[in-house]
This record gives structure tokens, C-alpha cells and sequence, in this order.
């Protein structure tokens, strides 16, 4: 079969900072084509070229051999492209019936034909051989069900390519199974898929080729009985897997050998799943892992964040039934999240507020920190962490990503965690304070303090860990011991099946 | 450059309507003793501006944890029901019968305005309800209640030890400017010179990281709602006694408004986050210089809301981003 999308030389730039570099592209009729990359690489803003949402500086789309130049994503669903996106965006509180043929209802003198509408309705949902009462208002539905419902509606309208983005990562392990089944019998209908996802297990279970962007550029087009898993994330992270090693780690006075935080089996519903871990005083466990393995998930669940209703978890070698981000505070356990604007800042408040508010709380509202000595602290934690400018009164939000970010380690170096969760905390800032970050934490845990350390950078993992959990699609694979770790192992891990 | 603080405009604002007066309404400036009491328009704007101003101290709090209180309005009916009710015991109310209770009618008058906070409080914080409709609520429903206390009458009463809140004047002032003062220092000390102000900023300027170092946001809640009914209960205390009589109809009525807009103008974000008292207080004083100004000057009080309006909405362009940029900008250019 010919190709039904073309894509030649894609070209984007923001504000004169390049995302897409001369892409090209070409899905066939009949094909599940895999588009994989890391964050950043480029997928959505080329899935956005494709929909009408961006228009692109140079290079050109052909649909079934003509030229198109969508310029907004209702014509582009018009000219035979639809989306279905990660997140459903259709109306919960309308029918079924009614989200399917939203915007394009059947309209006759003086209003909508409901006949010829429930007509439609039930013609589109009998396509997927799907059973849901058309009258039933969307958001009784489980989610999975209004993925399909979205899909249903995408269909509906002669679609030739179907872009899905991200279906999956709200689904369970029988949904994904019933959304695959739809996709292999949209694929025999000879539709063009061009399926996004972070799934490595399925992306080989469903699609026929796989394209790899990095950093906004394309890596190559394979199919995907030539490319193995370990090629695949290889070209993904876009290193030779055989490259860098670590230096020797020192290791740290360690002490009773009770584990100072534990995790077995620990999950969550629709989240991680089956996650051991032992973390002894003096020791940096590394949590590695693609984008959306379930990093982030993990150290959510450690902090109390979201309750977790499978394993077990134990601090100091006591059980604890049910966490919250209060009693982790309680007992010395720390959490730097990886999105600071939403979880992390206070924006309004000045850098020393930021950094003393917990030690604050710690002490409880009646003993206010005198502000003599607030000033006095907020200019040692400044000058420690080299935080630009040095005046401690500024409100945060005037402050670069990277200064924010030494803020608020800051924030928790001030009262000295135990253990402390570092998500991403090296994301988006300077190199300088990259190295900064990362040898205070190697002083801190010669001292004794143990991290849990997220990071998307394999050398910073491989550098700074003494092991490393591997994490893939939501699970822990295995845990590298300080002999094993280096980037061709953890890489070989994460693409082991 | 050090930051000016947020309340400046509405302070340079009320400065200029001032200056106004000193030079364009005779006698705004004068003070007159006799019988041992200050009279003068000065103390009037104090003294009327006092039961505002003390839902706007509350106000203030609930709206810096990106909240909002509607019912202070229908708490100061509340309150005054209460008072007067236990003071002078009328016929067919809850109170009938008892002996006439003055000594009993400001505790427990304060008692039901803080019960009327903690509710709530505890639809905001437990329940989770969006604050606009949590105390949507009582603000139609205190009135309600207000009525059924008093029977649905105005009750009148003689009671000079009571009337003394809103009457009496101590040290030649009169005694809401003292209350005023006594509920700001202590609103003051309590948020500032504790850790709570923090937290309440915290709160409203970012609920999930205030979450993640331990700040419990519900109990912080229940306290700002709490204080606020307190506050609208004082406040209706004062009412009460100035008339001596507890209109629940009109007691309080539309005042929650004027609370609100003494807040914003006085440079509290509605969105939450850092707030001001000292804003808030100034607010409430530019408010209340203006009706005064209108009517010692005879203009026809049907201006007065208009006029208000306009104060308002000056003073919130002026303390609006895109102004203070274009300031800055022009600012910098001079200076280039």
C-alpha cells in the first residue's frame, strides 16, 4: 500500500530556538507507525504541524499525494486527519450521542435532527463493535471507554489518519489490550495510525514501523522487526551505551543496617506497581528509567503524596500504614519535586520566606523564627548555594529557573532531611549549578544522609548513585549494585523485556 | 529601588482626597472638645469607617488564602439579634422570659458570630465547597436566621451599659475607634509576630506546595473563617448599639461588599497570597472619607455610590500590572 501522509523537511522554530529540524515523515495505509523520543525531542510539536495548531516554517505535507496546508485542527479533521489526545477532551456532562457528533450534529429546519443524529451514533459505535448506551452521560464512563468514544468520534469523520497520542497512559492492562484491538481492526480498514506513546511493550506489540526524534531531529525510520529494544532506547537517549563510566564512590560511615527508608511491593492503582527498595543511611539511590516509567510516580508515593493500596512501607524499620506529606516531614524525609512552579514555589514570597517556611512549620506557628535570625539563615543558605542575586527579600518568582531551584533544596537543606526525594532537581539549570547540586549532595550523603535520586540523565545517575533502580512501564526491573552501574547497564535494563 | 509598598496608591489616594478637603471644604480639618469628647469630621470618618473596617481586617485573611467571605454582612445581623435579644428579652423570640442579660449579650453575641465562622470554615476546608458559594450561604441564610431570632421585628432597647460600645467615648475618643485599634494590634501581633500570617500566605499563594511542607491548609481555613465571623460579630455589636435596636434586615446589609473592595483597593490580591492589613485598614478609611466628604460638602448622597465607584476603579488601574510596567517603563527610560 502507498503512502496515505508525507511529510518533507519540516521546519519549526520558537522564538528563534529551532524544534523541528527538516523533518521528514511518511506513514502508509494500513501501517501503526510509532513516533518515540524523549521529552523535548520534538513528537508533539510535529504531531501539531500535522493538525493545524502550528503552521510550519518550511517543508511541506502531502495527503495522499496532494499538498495540504492545514491551518487550524477543524480543518485538518476536515481534510481527513483526527487526533485523539492523551488527555479526553470532550464534554463529561453530555451524552455519549452527543460528545460523538459535538459541533457537527445533523442539523434540519429549525434545529437538530435527533433521529438522523442516533442514526449516526449508533453506525459510529458499531464500528468499534463496542455496547455503550448512547444516552449515558460521558463521564459515568470509565476512562477507557471515553478514549473509545473519542476515537469513535474521530472516526466519524472519513479519517484516512488517525493520530493517537498518548492513549494509553491512563489505561490498565486490559483496556490497552481492548484499544489494541480496535487499532489492529482500524489498521485492516486501512487507515494510516500514527501512535505516540512512552510504552516501550507497546509500541513493539502493536506497530509496524518506528521513527525516533531527538532534540528536534530525526534520528532514522526503522521497522520494527530491525531494531531492537536496546538500539531503540539507545537512539532515544542518543548515547553510546558503552561510554562513561563512574568514578569510585566513597563509602559513607554506614550505620545499624536497618534500612532508614523501605519499600516492598509498594503500588498504586492505575499508577507504579511492584517497587522494592531499601535505602541505608549514606547511600544515593538512583531511580532510572524513560520518561513516564514511573519515576516520578514511585517518589510520590514514598512522600505520601498519593496513598499507596499495595506493598508495604517502613521508616527506620517500622511499618507505616498510611502516608502523608506531614508525617514524611515528621520523620526526616524530604521531597524536592520536579515541577517547581506548581508544586514547589511560593511565588508571591521572597526567597528567604521560600527557603525558611518549612523549618518554620517544623517548629509550629506560635515559635516564629525571629527575623533577625531569618535573615541571618536566609544569608547562609544564599551564599551556600550560590543563589543569584544574594538578596534574600526578592519575591522567587523574579528568580531564574536555576536560582528557584537552589531555593528550594535550599528550603530542605535548612532543616536537614534524613532522606531526601530529588526529582529532576538538576532539570533546566546552568551546568555551573548542576555540578554545584550534585556535590553538596555527595557531601551530605558522606555525611550520613541518604537521597532518592530522579534524574532523565543517565551520566548524573551513573556519577552520583551508589545503586540504581531500574524502572520500566510502571515497574521496577532490578536494582544495579555500585559494582554494576554504568550507562550500558542501566540502558540494557531498561530495554530488557 | 526598594518596592513601594502595595497599599501606596490607595494611601496617595486618600492623601489627595484629604488635601481636597483641607483647602476646599471648610471645617474638615476642625476639632471641637466638649464634654470632655473630640468632635470633628476627622473622628467621624474614623468612627463611622470602624464596622467596615473590622470586616475588612477579617476579609482580609480569608481572601489572602484565595478565599472570600459573603456572610460578615449577615453575621453583623446575627450578632445584634443576639445582643438584643438577651438584653431585652421580647416576646414570641428564642429569648423570651429570661431576666434582661446585658453583662451576657457580647459573649454571646461574639460565641454565635464565631459558630457562624467556623461553618464556614468548615464547608471551605473539610468539606471542600468553593468559598463564593460556601458563604453564599449564609449570607442569605444568616439573615433568615437573624429574622427568626428577633421574631421578624426590630428590637429596641434601653440599655446604657451596652449602648457604651458604639455611644461611649474613651480618652475623648469614641469607643469603635478604640475597638478598631484594640482588633487591629491584635490581628496584627497574632499574624505577624507568629508564624500564622505566613502560613496564610502560603496557603493562597500555592496550595499544593503549602501541602508539601506540612502546612495543614484546613486547619489554617478554619481559623481565617472563624476570626472573620468574629470580626462581623464586633462589627455588629457596634451596629446594635449605635441604634439601639437590631434591624436583622438591614443590619450589615451590603456591607460584605465594602469589606471586600476595602481589601482589594487596599492592595490584597483577590487571587490570594501576600496581604495587608495596613492596606485593608486604609482602604476601608478611603471608603469612608469619601461618603463623609460628600456629605459635609451637601452634594446629594445619590452620588455617593457613583462616586465610590469611581475612587475604586481609579485606584485599581493604578495598582493594576500593565500600569505599574508602563510606569516602570518610562521610568527606566528617564533614567537611560
Amino acid at each position: 500500500m502507498g503512502s496515505v501522509l508525507e511529510l518533507k523537511g519540516i521546519r519549526k522554530a520558537f522564538l528563534g530556538t529551532v524544534v523541528l529540524d527538516g523533518i521528514d515523515f511518511d506513514l502508509n495505509a494500513g501501517e501503526v507507525h510509532a513516533l518515540m523520543g524523549e521529552n523535548g525531542a520534538g513528537k508533539s510539536t510535529l504531531i501539531k504541524t500535522m493538525t493545524g495548531v502550528y503552521e510550519p516554517d518550511a517543508g511541506s505535507i502531502h495527503l495522499s499525494g496532494t499538498e495540504i496546508r492545514p491551518h487550524m485542527p477543524s480543518h485538518a479533521v476536515k481534510l481527513g486527519i483526527s487526533t485523539v489526545y492523551q488527555e479526553v477532551n470532550l464534554v463529561p456532562n453530555l451524552t455519549v450521542m452527543e460528545n460523538l457528533l459535538l459541533g457537527r450534529e445533523p442539523r434540519g429546519f429549525g434545529g437538530i435532527k435527533w433521529a438522523e443524529m442516533r442514526r449516526r451514533a449508533e453506525v459510529a459505535i458499531g464500528r468499534l463493535g463496542m455496547s455503550i448506551d448512547l444516552r449515558a452521560p460521558l463521564g459515568s464512563l470509565s476512562i477507557a471507554q471515553q478514549q473509545l468514544v473519542a476515537i469513535a468520534r474521530a472516526l466519524d469523520t472519513e479519517a484516512k489518519v488517525l493520530i493517537l497520542d498518548e492513549p494509553t497512559s491512563s489505561l490498565d492492562a486490559s483496556e490497552v489490550e481492548s484499544l489494541f484491538s480496535l487499532i489492529r481492526q482500524l489498521k485492516a480498514d486501512g487507515l494510516g495510525i500514527i501512535f505516540v506513546t512512552h510504552f516501550l511493550e507497546q509500541v513493539y506489540a502493536i506497530s509496524d514501523r518506528i521513527t525516533v526524534l531527538r532534540n528536534g531531529s530525526k534520528v532514522g525510520t526503522w521497522d520494527i522487526a530491525s531494531l531492537s529494544r536496546l538500539d531503540l532506547v539507545t537512539q532515544m537517549i542518543g548515547r553510546d551505551a558503552a561510554t562513561l563510566d563512574r568514578p569510585e564512590m566513597v563509602a559513607a560511615s554506614s550505620g545499624s543496617g536497618i534500612p532508614v527508608l523501605a519499600a516492598k511491593g509498594l503500588g498504586r492503582r492505575g499508577s507504579v506497581s511492584g517497587v522494592d527498595l531499601e535505602l541505608q543511611p549514606g547511600e544515593t539511590l538512583g531511580l532510572a528509567g524513560l520518561l513516564g516509567s514511573g519515576r516520578t510516580e514511585t517518589v510520590q508515593l514514598l512522600f505520601g503524596i498519593h496513598p499507596f493500596d499495595a506493598g508495604s512501607l517502613s521508616v527506620d524499620g517500622k511499618t507505616v500504614s498510611r502516608m502523608k506529606p506531614r508525617l514524611a516531614i515528621r520523620k526526616g524525609i524530604g521531597y524536592c519535586s520536579e515541577d517547581r512552579k506548581r508544586e514547589g514555589l511560593f511565588p508571591e514570597l521572597s526567597v528567604r520566606e521560600n527557603m525558611l517556611v518549612l523549618m518554620q512549620v517544623q517548629r509550629g506557628w506560635h515559635r516564629r523564627i525571629p527575623l533577625a535570625k531569618q535573615r541571618t539563615l536566609a544569608k547562609e543558605l544564599v551564599d551556600r548555594l550560590k543563589v543569584e542575586p544574594r538578596d534574600p527579600e526578592k519575591p522567587i518568582q523574579f528568580l531564574s529557573g536555576g536560582n528557584q531551584q537552589k531555593a528550594l533544596l535550599a528550603r530542605w537543606l535548612a532543616v536537614d532531611p534524613r532522606v531526601l526525594l530529588l526529582d529532576e532537581p538538576t532539570r533546566g539549570i546552568d551546568v555551573g549549578a548542576k555540578f554545584e547540586i550534585m556535590s553538596l549532595v555527595e557531601t551530605l550523603r558522606q555525611a550520613g544522609r541518604s537521597f532518592v535520586f530522579v534524574s532523565s540523565e543517565l551520566p548524573e545517575v551513573v556519577r552520583s548513585c551508589t545503586r540504581v533502580l531500574v524502572m520500566r512501564d510502571r515497574h521496577a526491573v532490578r536494582t544495579l549494585e555500585s559494582g554494576e552501574i554504568a550507562e550500558s547497564t542501566i540502558v540494557k535494563e531498561i530495554a530488557s523485556s | 529601588m526598594k518596592r513601594l509598598p502595595a497599599w501606596s496608591w490607595a494611601l496617595a489616594v486618600l492623601v489627595a482626597v484629604l488635601l481636597f478637603n483641607a483647602f476646599l471644604t471648610p471645617g474638615f480639618f476642625n476639632f471641637v472638645v466638649r464634654d470632655g469628647r473630640v468632635f470633628g469630621s476627622l473622628i467621624d470618618v474614623l468612627n463611622r469607617a470602624a464596622p467596615v473596617a473590622l470586616l475588612s481586617l477579617g476579609m482580609t485573611l480569608v481572601i489572602a488564602t484565595g478565599g472570600v467571605d459573603l456572610s460578615v454582612g449577615a453575621i453583623m445581623a446575627i450578632s445584634g439579634a443576639v445582643a438584643a435579644g438577651l438584653i431585652s428579652r421580647p416576646a414570641g423570640t428564642p429569648f423570651e422570659g429570661g431576666k434582661s442579660a446585658p453583662a451576657l449579650a457580647i459573649p454571646a453575641a461574639l460565641a454565635a458570630a464565631m459558630g457562624c465562622g467556623l461553618f464556614n470554615g468548615f464547608l471551605v476546608a473539610v468539606l471542600e465547597l468553593q468559598p463564593i458559594v460556601a458563604t453564599l450561604l449564609l449570607m442569605v441564610a444568616g439573615r433568615g436566621i437573624a429574622q427568626l431570632l428577633a421574631n421578624g421585628q426590630i428590637v429596641t432597647f434601653t440599655e446604657p451599659a451596652f449602648a457604651v460600645v458604639a455611644r461611649g467615648a474613651t480618652l475623648g475618643l469614641p469607643n469603635p475607634i478604640w475597638i478598631l485599634a484594640g482588633v487591629g494590634i491584635l490581628i496584627g501581633i497574632v499574624t505577624r509576630l507568629t508564624a500564622l500570617g505566613l502560613f496564610v500566605e502560603a496557603t493562597g499563594s500555592n496550595p499544593v506546595a503549602a501541602r508539601f511542607v506540612g502546612i495543614d491548609a484546613r486547619i489554617v481555613k478554619l481559623a481565617v473563617y472563624a476570626l472573620s465571623g468574629t470580626c462581623a460579630g464586633i462589627a455588629g455589636l457596634i451596629a446594635t448599639a449605635d441604634i439601639q435596636a437590631a434591624d436583622a434586615n438591614n443590619a450589615g446589609l451590603y456591607l460584605e461588599l465594602d469589606a471586600i473592595l476595602a481589601v482589594s483597593v487596599g492592595g490584597t490580591a483577590l487571587a490570594g497570597g501576600r496581604f495587608s492589613l495596613v492596606g485593608s485598614l486604609i482602604g476601608a478609611l478611603l471608603m469612608q472619607t469619601l461618603t463623609t466628604t460628600i456629605l459635609t460638602r451637601g452634594v446629594s448622597p445619590e452620588f455617593t455610590l457613583v462616586l465610590k465607584a469611581a475612587v475604586v476603579v481609579i485606584v485599581c488601574f493604578l495598582q493594576s500590572p500593565s500600569f505599574r510596567e508602563s510606569i516602570q517603563g518610562r521610568m527606566k527610560w528617564r533614567a537611560a
